[in-house]
């Protein structure tokens, strides 16, 4: 009863999330002393790499830990791997996107060679490793294993981003929101309109993970179907 | 697992030793790489270049490319990975062993391509002298990485060519940390802090390869 009142309001409630984002960011918060109206695209960006660098390359990683641990084996852990993986994708995508649109009015380039941009674009090109390692097998337990490997590899870049603007000398700002002793540096509205704005892409997330999962299952039942049917019709020429 | 290691080691550098592929085809095609980096510069940049560092590891990437894809080659010879799966042999140790060979593999050309950048693109030879140590770090960790994604991409579709794409982001930190740590080693950059990141990978791919090569030997 939870799980399907919960699974029929992921959708709406992510949309309400995101329009209140986009409703908060753009009408209802101040522009940036500094900034001027440019800050209004960090309402979106920050949340857009949470989710690319740690929600969802972190659940294809978890997912393919899983995988590999033969108590946790299942089809399912090598399912929501991929179906994450192909999330982060897009996300890191969007990421380094709106952190472009933002980057050229403020340092005057579209790219810079920095640290925490270099590394996030190594993590796209990353993710897009592992969909092509996946294409690469047909086997569906040698995929299933090599992927989660390649997964489990590919994730050592994700802590090298997140510090990188400590271990480095970086053009992206360091911590923003928390200071190194949690205490909060954006207030009022801005507070507000970045917390949904998390909240809501980190639920937009899971609303897209679901579906492509379902959609996954579809496809493989539909190939399943399928080789069936091949596999019946030879039977019947072989008969005749 | 160190016994499985020198013996699989001992049987990859013997296969190189009869082929001679490494001596007449990878060092080569490296010095050739390095000559047309050169000629890239132009007569009048190549001498003296800051970007001496930065050349050589682009042309050892490609020397390593080619020896990861050598070192899986012979693997993928008719029998092996069933030889190898009969003899119950401890796939960390297949990994080391591996890993090892590859290495000194990556070390021979290391230094013939090291010479190549004094020769060639007038590198400071003490410069040189001193980022030997961490260049020699630096191919272990690319040795370490290089059998892990060899591995992972064997008998694939499209094998020799997936292997660039998943290699080329994985390695692209360990390159430039040792350009880093060879321009510390002229005097060009202050920052031999670089060496903790080649080290760090060294573990890090070191252990993965121990707890997961077994992974992909079984699969």
């Amino acid at each position: 009863m939870i799980k399907q009142l919960s699974q029929r309001l992921l959708g709406p409630v992510t949309l309400v999330l995101l329009v209140a984002t986009i409703w908060l960011g753009l009408w209802v918060t101040p522009p940036d002393k500094i900034q001027g109206n440019l800050v209004r695209l960090l309402y979106v960006h920050p949340a857009i790499a949470w989710v690319a660098l740690y929600v969802s390359f972190g659940t294809a990683t978890i997912a393919s830990a899983l995988f590999l641990w033969r108590r946790t084996r299942s089809w399912v852990m090598d399912r929501v791997a991929h179906c994450a993986m192909e999330v982060s994708v897009v996300f890191i995508i969007l990421t380094l996107i709106t952190g472009s649109i933002w980057g050229r009015p403020t340092w005057g380039v579209w790219w810079a060679w920095d640290a925490r941009l270099t590394s996030t674009a190594i993590l796209g090109v990353l993710a897009l490793g592992y969909l092509a390692l996946r294409r690469a097998n047909d086997d569906p337990t040698l995929r299933a294993k090599r992927s989660a490997v390649f997964a489990i590899l590919s994730a050592i870049n994700v802590p090298i981003i997140h510090f990188s603007v400590q271990w480095w000398k970086t053009l992206h700002q360091g911590a923003t929101v928390f200071t190194s002793s949690r205490t909060l540096l954006v207030h009022g509205s801005m507070a507000w309109t970045l917390l949904i704005s998390f909240v809501g892409f980190t639920l937009l997330f899971f609303w897209l993970l679901r579906a492509r999962y379902r959609l996954e299952v579809e496809r493989e039942t539909n190939q399943r179907a399928a080789l069936e049917q091949a596999l019946i019709a030879r039977q019947r020429e072989g008969a005749l | 697992m160190f016994r499985v290691a020198w013996l699989v080691a001992k049987k990859d550098l013997r296969i190189e030793l009869r082929s001679r592929v490494l001596l007449w085809q990878v060092v080569p095609f490296g010095a050739m790489a390095l000559l047309l980096a050169g000629l890239a510069l132009g007569p009048a940049h190549a001498g003296n270049s800051p970007a001496g560092p930065g050349l050589f590891y682009l042309v050892m990437l490609f020397v390593a490319l080619l020896m990861i894809n050598r070192s899986q080659v012979i693997e993928a010879t008719p029998g092996t990975r069933a030889s190898v799966a009969t003899l119950g042999l401890d796939p960390a140790g297949v990994f080391l062993g591996k890993a090892l060979a590859l290495s000194i593999e990556l070390w021979v050309s290391g230094l013939v391509l090291l010479a190549g950048t004094v020769l060639v693109l007038h590198t400071a030879l003490h410069g040189a002298i001193l980022a030997l140590p961490s260049v020699l770090v630096t191919l272990i960790a690319l040795a370490l990485a290089g059998t892990l994604y060899g591995a992972l991409t064997a008998g694939g579709e499209g094998a020799s060519t997936l292997l660039p794409v998943l290699c080329l982001p994985a390695f692209a930190p360990l390159l430039i940390a040792g350009e880093r740590s060879f321009s510390a080693a002229l005097g060009t950059a202050g920052l031999w802090e670089w060496w903790v990141i080649v080290l760090v990978a060294v573990l890090a791919y070191g252990g993965v390869g121990i707890l997961l090569y077994g992974v992909l030997e079984e699969s």
